[in-house]
């Protein structure tokens, strides 16, 4: 039933042109069948699909839209003009009746669904606007009128205009339409316009309360558009409002039976939102069954609060002056203030500050009763939440109020803390502390103690709270200061909000990191972010541990994974997981492989495969602040920076991802599947060169200043150490990762980029940890990223001009050990357990071998003789290992390298240029070596390999 | 403040044919800076607003989407509840993200949304803006605006109900100004909707 019927919106009657069909949703219908159909179509729907539509109910919602928008959007513009002529007639002779109705919601739809702009006749205009004007005309067509005119902004030439509207709802919908065409002197002429009516003090005037939102709306977008004597009016009447709004119900008017008379009834008082008879003056969180418009007044005041404070405070503009006291005894627009309270003794800004003041404090008094309705409850927290913001800004602007404001803080975050239900709440209240806590002699520590110890670990899995927390936490980066600490040491629990919401919260932690990374953190931090996928399976099995297994869904995994819950209360286990949950930084790094295998049932949640990611994402962001600058002074070579590229020898790495932008990052997200990546080399990503490198001096203070400069571009602080203990680390851990499908092979891509960028950062470092490395490439290892990362850098960076105790015997070892993995990973048999080598990783290979024997010219024959195996092997290549292109690609690089090596020293000078070789003038100079050398080692390299059969 | 209102589709997964559609959507002011170096010309801008709130429905529908598998929910659960039946508000997906300056606004913003059913409900709000409001505002206009009779039944409905909608936003959400709305100025607001709306 409801299919036919949504079949019928297809065809559409687009032309209008047949009366008698049913179609109850075609654009053009008539409005009297269309709305016939709408009584009937719902009801034909719901009772046709009954059950059986059960899963299809969202496609169908969509089918219908989807057929009504392309109609919207086919229709040609002599059919909009005929359609735009039947409104026009409706219209000029006043029919406001259900076909006007009707007529005007679809000419919202033809205009609003299509992005492009739609013409409409200018009469059409006109009578839209006349009738949006109109005191006389219903509501419904006046909001479709301005909604359509709305809709078509911003156009070239508007022509309406506010100047001699006197109605405020006629105002007010006005003003909806000018304020889309993002016209700021039209914005300014608005705010005018409303200011006039708000000051023509007519005791039974129109209702005020529409207009507020309007300057609310106007000051945001232009604020300059009052002037001030106006913006000081308006603060004491806001002023006035908040404080003396009546505090007696509204008046219920009764039309009363057939004999009596109509009357007024008086309700009583307002009550509290518990059902007390209201102890003060009114607020939002007042209720009554009535409300008087004062009462409205009172609600848009201060709702609109805030932002009013901080738009029209006199920092902005000029210092409130003496004057202003003078002034108001005399102004003709302090007499404006509609209600009570004659005389003020304060300045209108400071006057609204002091009323502020009074509110906020009665809603603080207010948030502590028990609301009866939960919507009110509701209320509560965010009027609690919105009075500290407003304390906060009062106390900016006049750090007199700080005093009386801290009094009724401290008991409010004594009674939050305990409360779990007002966790939300209890953020603005800490970060008034840490802005104000100094001068309040308030210890924020402990405050940012309990906030970064309890609530990540107990509200993880609110994703509202989540966001709320890494905003948090983001905003408080300036204020926190010598306080950072306590941030950074709170990372494994920060992580948890990360890894259990990773989609919305990933960008945030990318702008994060940075602040939150030191370098007594960085080797646990980076451990725990490769481990944040096993934290959110571990995460999700401390959730679950707390239901009883009733309370659990009927997909949940761990019914069909018993095991991973009895294991979670397994005494052996229980330390690596107390471990993984950690709160704080412990300083040490547990290998979490037997969770890693007990978790493996949860590996294919969705929850866990989107924080798996995630984690390439936030890797090269964490990567990006260590290593960001410059090498560091000391290091017992120059700079490597500006080093030329050593033309055709390069490393030819696999395509390395390029460091995302945020936005990719999101976007990736937002359509999971692989992202096209531009390539990069792995020696491009290198660090850009800086002249002025921080000293150790500066390096030790770099924590604090870091702190106060927000940006992604902090210099980094990885010296020598830490590299080495980074790239150890990476080397470790890339074979020891929680198996989710995916996983490995994103987190290879970054750490394969990443190791030579750590070694660049600190060359000494292949030879300091030669031994590891020699054990690495002899070992078992997983995919050819990491691989081929490390041998570049060994053939890069093993050499005496990086580090002096760099011997022959160490390259020896290292020629021997590559030598034998090159053998194994070409000659070995094709095997279905091994994965097949990249050919990337094979010409790589060669390129080191060669780079080494031109460093210890014992071995050049060793290394042709390699060559030209690897040349006849990739003439005719054994089956499975390399075919096609790739073997062509390996034949002509083993080609290019034979060639160098006949040439022993053209060969050290290209493999291995002397670090003069970076400096500018050897780009310049065209007589200089450099380019002269390498354009003659091109045509070697060239002839020679012309030479060989192709 | 809040700066957009939108309602559109969602999908429950991406497999599933078709495209996000914002169905309706509402600029409260525009954020034209007024030191725009270039300016574009109407039409453009109007073209830039447009794909500023498509950028946004798209983001909701894959954080819904995403926060619909990770909660291990079935894709079919969002969708499966006819239309007649009343729908749980207070367990209907919701979740806020951050959009960073100039993608796809000039300024940084504040998303905050909601699944219903098979559509969603987004405000884009000032950066710093207060989310326990606007959580709740945008929860009682899905409530109203699902409450309203046959609004949703069938989503063809709520194109052509902008009406509706702009009487409920004009009443609740006046030109994007959140309000602190305790639940008796809900019901008079409420009450003077339906005397004004025929049913």
């Amino acid at each position: 039933m409801r299919h036919r019927t949504l079949h019928g919106t297809r065809p559409g009657t687009l032309h209008g042109t047949r009366p008698g069909s049913r179609r109850c949703c075609g654009l053009f219908s008539r409005s009297r069948q269309s709305a016939d159909c709408e009584g009937c179509s719902p009801g034909g729907g719901g009772g046709g699909s009954g059950g059986g539509g059960g899963g299809g109910g969202g496609r169908m919602f969509t089918t219908g839209a989807e057929s009504l928008l392309r109609q919207a959007r086919e229709i040609r513009d002599e059919e909009l003009g005929k359609f735009c002529a039947r409104v026009c007639a409706l219209l000029r002779k006043e029919d406001w009746g259900p076909g006007a109705v009707d007529a005007l919601r679809r000419l919202f739809l033809i205009v609003s669904a299509t992005k492009y702009s739609r013409r409409l006749e200018k009469p059409c205009v006109a009578l839209l606007q006349t009738t949006l004007c109109s005191p006389t005309c219903p509501e419904q067509l006046q909001l479709l009128c301005a909604a359509v005119l709305r809709e078509m902004s911003p156009s070239d030439s508007p022509s309406l205009s506010c100047d001699h509207i006197q109605g405020t709802r006629q105002l007010d919908l006005v003003a909806s339409v000018l304020l889309a065409q993002g016209d700021q002197q039209q914005v300014r002429s608005l705010g005018q316009c409303v200011l006039k009516v708000l000051e023509s003090r007519q005791p039974e005037g129109p209702s005020l309360r529409h207009l507020l939102p309007i300057v609310s709306k106007v000051t945001s977008l232009a604020p300059d558009a009052l002037r001030e004597e106006q913006t000081r009016a308006l603060s004491k009447r806001l002023g006035d409002w908040l404080r003396y709004a009546s505090v007696q119900q509204g008046v219920a008017h009764s039309s009363g039976g057939f004999f009596s008379t109509p009357r007024a009834r008086q309700l009583g008082p307002v009550t509290e939102v518990d059902g007390a008879v209201a102890t003060d003056f009114f607020t939002v969180l007042s209720t009554g069954q009535r409300f008087t418009e004062d009462q409205w007044l009172n609600v848009q005041a201060f709702s609109m609060l805030r932002a009013w404070l901080l738009d029209s405070s006199p920092g902005g503009s000029s210092a409130p002056d003496v004057d202003d006291r003078s002034e108001l005894e005399g102004s003709t627009l302090s007499v404006l203030s509609a209600a009570s309270a004659a005389g003020h003794p304060l300045p209108p800004q400071e006057w609204l500050q002091e009323k502020a003041f009074e509110y906020c404090q009665r809603l603080l008094e207010q948030s502590s009763r028990r609301a009866l309705r939960k919507a009110d409850s509701d209320l509560q927290k965010a009027c609690l939440v919105e009075a500290v913001l407003v304390l906060d800004v009062l106390c900016r602007q006049d750090p007199s109020f700080l005093y009386r404001t801290l009094s009724c803080l401290r008991p409010l975050y004594t009674r939050l803390r305990g409360d779990p239900a007002w966790v939300r709440a209890l953020l603005p209240v800490a970060r008034f502390f840490l802005r104000h806590g100094e001068a309040a002699a308030v210890d924020a520590e402990a405050v940012y103690q309990h906030l970064f110890t309890g609530i990540p670990a107990e509200h993880f899995h609110s994703p509202m709270l989540a966001f709320e927390f890494v905003q948090f936490c983001r905003d408080s980066l300036p204020l926190l200061g010598r306080n950072l600490g306590v941030l950074r040491t709170s990372f494994p629990n920060l992580f948890k909000f990360l890894a259990w919401n990773s989609p919305p919260l990933t960008s945030d932690f990318v702008a994060l990191l940075p602040s939150l990374v030191d370098a007594g953190t960085a080797v646990e931090m980076l451990h725990l972010l490769l481990d944040l996928p096993c934290l959110t399976a571990a995460l999700d099995l401390q959730l679950r541990s707390l239901q009883t297994a009733s309370e659990r869904p009927p997909w949940d995994v761990s019914i069909r994974a018993p095991g991973c819950l009895e294991a979670f209360r397994d005494s052996q286990v229980q330390g690596l997981f107390q471990h993984l949950l950690r709160a704080q930084a412990s300083g040490t790094a547990e290998r979490l492989t037997p969770l890693y295998r007990l978790l493996q049932p949860l590996a294919g949640c969705a929850r866990v495969v989107q924080c798996a990611e995630a984690v390439p994402t936030l890797l090269r962001a964490f990567f990006s602040a260590v290593t960001q600058v410059s090498p560091l002074p000391g290091a017992s070579v120059p700079a490597a920076e500006g080093r030329p590229e050593p033309g055709p020898t390069g490393p030819q790495l696999p395509r390395w991802p390029r460091g995302r932008s945020v936005t990719a990052d999101r976007a990736a997200h937002t359509s999971p599947g692989p992202a096209p990546v531009p390539p990069r080399t792995g020696a491009e990503r290198s660090p850009q060169g800086s002249s002025s490198q921080p000293g150790p001096e500066q390096r030790c203070s770099l924590g604090v200043g870091r702190s106060l400069s927000l940006s992604l571009s902090s210099p980094q602080f990885a010296d020598g150490v830490l590299a080495s203990q980074l790239a150890l680390l990476l080397l470790e851990r890339s074979d020891s990762l929680y198996q989710v499908p995916g996983y490995e092979a994103g987190v290879h891509r970054v750490l394969g980029s990443q190791f030579p960028a750590l070694c660049k950062l600190h060359p000494p470092l292949v030879v300091e940890q030669a031994k590891e490395l020699l054990e690495f490439v002899g070992g078992p290892r997983g995919g050819g990223h990491v691989l081929a990362s490390v041998v570049w850098a060994i053939g890069e960076y093993l050499s005496v001009s990086w580090d002096r105790r760099c011997t022959v015997e160490q390259i020896n070892n290292f020629f021997e050990a590559l030598e034998a993995l090159l053998f194994e990973v070409t000659q070995s048999r094709p095997s279905t357990t091994l994965p097949k080598c990249p050919p990337q990783v094979i010409s790589v290979l060669m390129t080191t071998l060669t780079k080494l024997a031109s460093r210890s010219q014992d071995l050049i024959p060793r290394a042709s003789l390699l060559l030209s195996k690897m040349r006849s092997l990739a003439q005719s290549p054994a089956p499975g290992s390399v075919c096609g292109e790739d073997a062509g690609a390996v034949r002509t690089r083993a080609t290019e390298l034979l060639n160098l090596l006949k040439m022993p020293s053209v060969a050290q000078f290209v493999f291995t240029p002397s670090v003069a070789a970076s400096e500018p003038r050897y780009h310049r100079d065209t007589n200089t070596a450099l380019p002269l050398a390498l354009r003659t080692v091109s045509r070697l390299v060239e002839r020679e390999a012309g030479l060989l059969p192709g | 403040m809040v700066h957009v209102f939108l309602i559109h589709t969602l999908r429950t997964t991406k497999a599933e044919e078709g495209l996000c559609r914002v169905l309706y959507s509402c600029f409260f002011g525009t954020e034209n800076s007024p030191n725009d170096p270039q300016p574009h010309g109407a039409e453009r801008d109007r073209l830039l607003r447009k794909e500023q709130i498509l950028a946004v429905a798209r983001q909701v529908e894959s954080m819904c989407q995403l926060q619909q598998q990770a909660c291990g929910r079935p894709a079919v659960d969002l969708q499966s509840q006819s239309s007649d039946d009343p729908v749980h508000l207070h367990e209907s997906p919701c979740g806020a993200f951050r959009l960073t300056a100039g993608d796809p606004f000039q300024e940084p913003r504040t998303v905050v949304w909601l699944g219903v059913l098979s559509l969603g409900f987004a405000l884009v709000l000032n950066a710093h803006e207060n989310l326990l409001l606007a959580e709740s505002t945008l929860r009682l206009l899905a409530r109203l605006l699902l409450e309203h009779p046959r609004l949703l039944v069938p989503t063809a409905n709520l194109l052509l109900r902008a009406d509706c909608i702009e009487g409920i936003l004009a009443r609740f959400l006046p030109h994007g100004q959140l309000l602190f709305l305790n639940d008796q100025f809900v019901q008079g607001l409420e009450k003077e909707f339906s005397a004004a709306w025929p049913r």
